[in-house]
């Protein structure tokens, strides 16, 4: 690619930063331009995050009509599924399957939902409930 | 102190960077498109059966760690590779060799470091970067696919570093204990570069090198079958792993195109001048490629997407890209 077509298009996904792109000079020669980013990147990176918020929001609705646990939710909303939140905690996806019925999640202990909540980054406190809808979080 | 000598440089690739970073602060310059060339991590694999939030593996480069153990197996490098079973033990270790005022590379969760964009970070482990001080309770970091130093809070770093799952960094942290005082250019090149070239051409699993790329173009062709979303996602995840994981542009082939640059310069090999061009074309068509498949994504719902065009323009690719590995196995 020549240095003058490597795209600069500020992509949202970045929030200004500069990913380092190899391109050539009019001479042919290589160097490392600074790149404010290319739109067909910043739209898979986009497509990859609404999969994930779907799946959030999706989650959430779930939690509420009372199908699952918080836990469910809390999961996708940390950009997890069932395979990275068992490999993250070490518990069996058939042990995590069963915390998220409402009825097993609220009788987990408090070292159980600090397992959880190392791996998840949410204090365990805040595990048995969902955040505001629109809120950052939720 | 140790920061203060320590030069951050901005690179398109965690590992090469990291590597390229280091070998120059121990006084051995040496370019990140060289240190990824020699390293003889470039590669393509596809991986049906690896799913990734259910999507497979795809790679335009060997495993993790593939271009440390490369560059100390090529360059004769001494490397001291530690992991930990205890946090603290990870802590403290580090800790001591900021005190000895080493540089120090580091595995890490992408998710869990806070000075990555908001809308950057995903689960992945297995993110380079150098530690190179510590000042109260954040480290100092050179994070090589960002412009400037970062920092980041010791607890922060910690997580990012112990995270459990797939490719777990197990608190890696790796220094150079030896560096030779000079690379043996007209050795070392030949070698990587056959090695890469065998390896792209004569694979014996239909899932990496030229095979894997065709591989994958006869699955684009099979989305057809599948739920549209799921296509659509399919479609997406192959030009993230191109373009989004930090590969220079097209999956690696144009940092590829410099390394052979560089060393057509330092061989005065006219040969390898010419392959860099090929490359460089490759890597055109690969962006060609990834323009094509958001194009098919961003159609309207009632329209099919022509997965056969997306087969061909991938066949074409690889055809392009075999021609290239053809030309360097008989470039010496």
């Amino acid at each position: 690619m020549e240095q003058s077509k490597v795209p600069q298009h500020n992509i949202s996904t970045y929030a200004n930063n500069k990913k380092a792109i190899y391109a050539t000079n009019e001479k042919g020669e290589y160097s490392i331009v600074a790149s404010s980013g290319w739109k067909v990147e910043e739209e898979v990176t986009k497509q990859a995050l609404n999969e994930l918020e779907r799946l959030a929001d999706q989650a959430y609705d779930l939690v509420v009509a009372g199908k699952f646990s918080p836990l469910y939710f809390h999961m996708f909303n940390q950009r997890m599924d069932l395979q990275i939140l068992a490999q993250a905690t070490g518990i069996f996806r058939w042990r995590i399957k069963r915390h998220l019925k409402p009825r097993i999640f609220a009788r987990l202990s408090r070292g159980m939902l600090e397992r959880y909540a190392d791996a998840l980054g949410v204090k365990a406190e805040d595990l048995g409930s969902l955040p505001q809808r629109g809120e950052p979080g939720g | 102190m140790a920061e203060h000598c320590f030069k951050h440089d901005h690179f398109a690739h965690c590992e090469s960077g990291v590597m390229a970073l280091m070998l120059r602060h121990y006084g051995l310059p040496i370019s990140e498109a060289m240190a990824f060339g020699l390293s003889g991590a470039l590669s393509f694999a596809y991986l049906p059966f690896v799913k990734l939030g259910g999507l497979p593996l795809i790679a335009y480069r060997g495993l993790p760690k593939a271009i440390i153990k490369g560059l100390r197996k090529n360059l004769g490098l001494k490397m001291r590779m530690q992991t930990f079973s205890s946090r603290d033990q990870g802590t403290r270790t580090l800790d001591a060799l900021l005190e000895q005022g080493k540089i120090v590379g580091a595995q890490t969760s992408v998710f869990w470091l806070p000075y990555f964009p908001e809308e950057m970070r995903f689960h992945f482990n297995a993110h380079n970067l150098i530690i190179y001080g510590r000042e109260d309770n954040e480290y100092l970091i050179s994070d090589p696919v960002f412009e400037k130093p970062m920092r980041c809070a010791a607890e922060d770093l910690r997580k990012a570093r112990f995270v459990k799952g797939m490719m777990a960094p197990k608190g890696l942290l790796y220094y150079p204990l030896k560096i030779p005082a000079s690379i043996d250019y007209q050795a070392v090149i030949p070698a990587a570069v056959k090695k890469t070239a065998r390896m792209m051409l004569k694979t014996p699993v239909p899932v990496a090198g030229i095979r894997g790329i065709r591989a994958l173009a006869g699955k684009i062709a099979r989305l057809a079958k599948e739920e549209p979303r799921y296509a659509g996602l399919f479609l997406g995840h192959i030009v993230r792993m191109q373009e989004e994981i930090g590969t220079g542009g097209a999956g690696f082939r144009f940092i590829y195109a410099s390394f052979l640059q560089e060393a057509g310069l330092r061989l005065d090999n006219l040969q390898l001048k010419e392959a860099s061009e090929m490359m460089t074309a490759v890597g055109d068509q690969w962006r060609e490629f990834a323009l094509l498949a958001v194009r098919a994504i961003r159609r309207k719902k009632e329209q099919a997407i022509d997965f056969s065009a997306l087969r061909l323009k991938l066949l074409d690719v690889a055809e392009a890209e075999a021609d290239v590995y053809r030309k360097l196995g008989k470039c010496f």
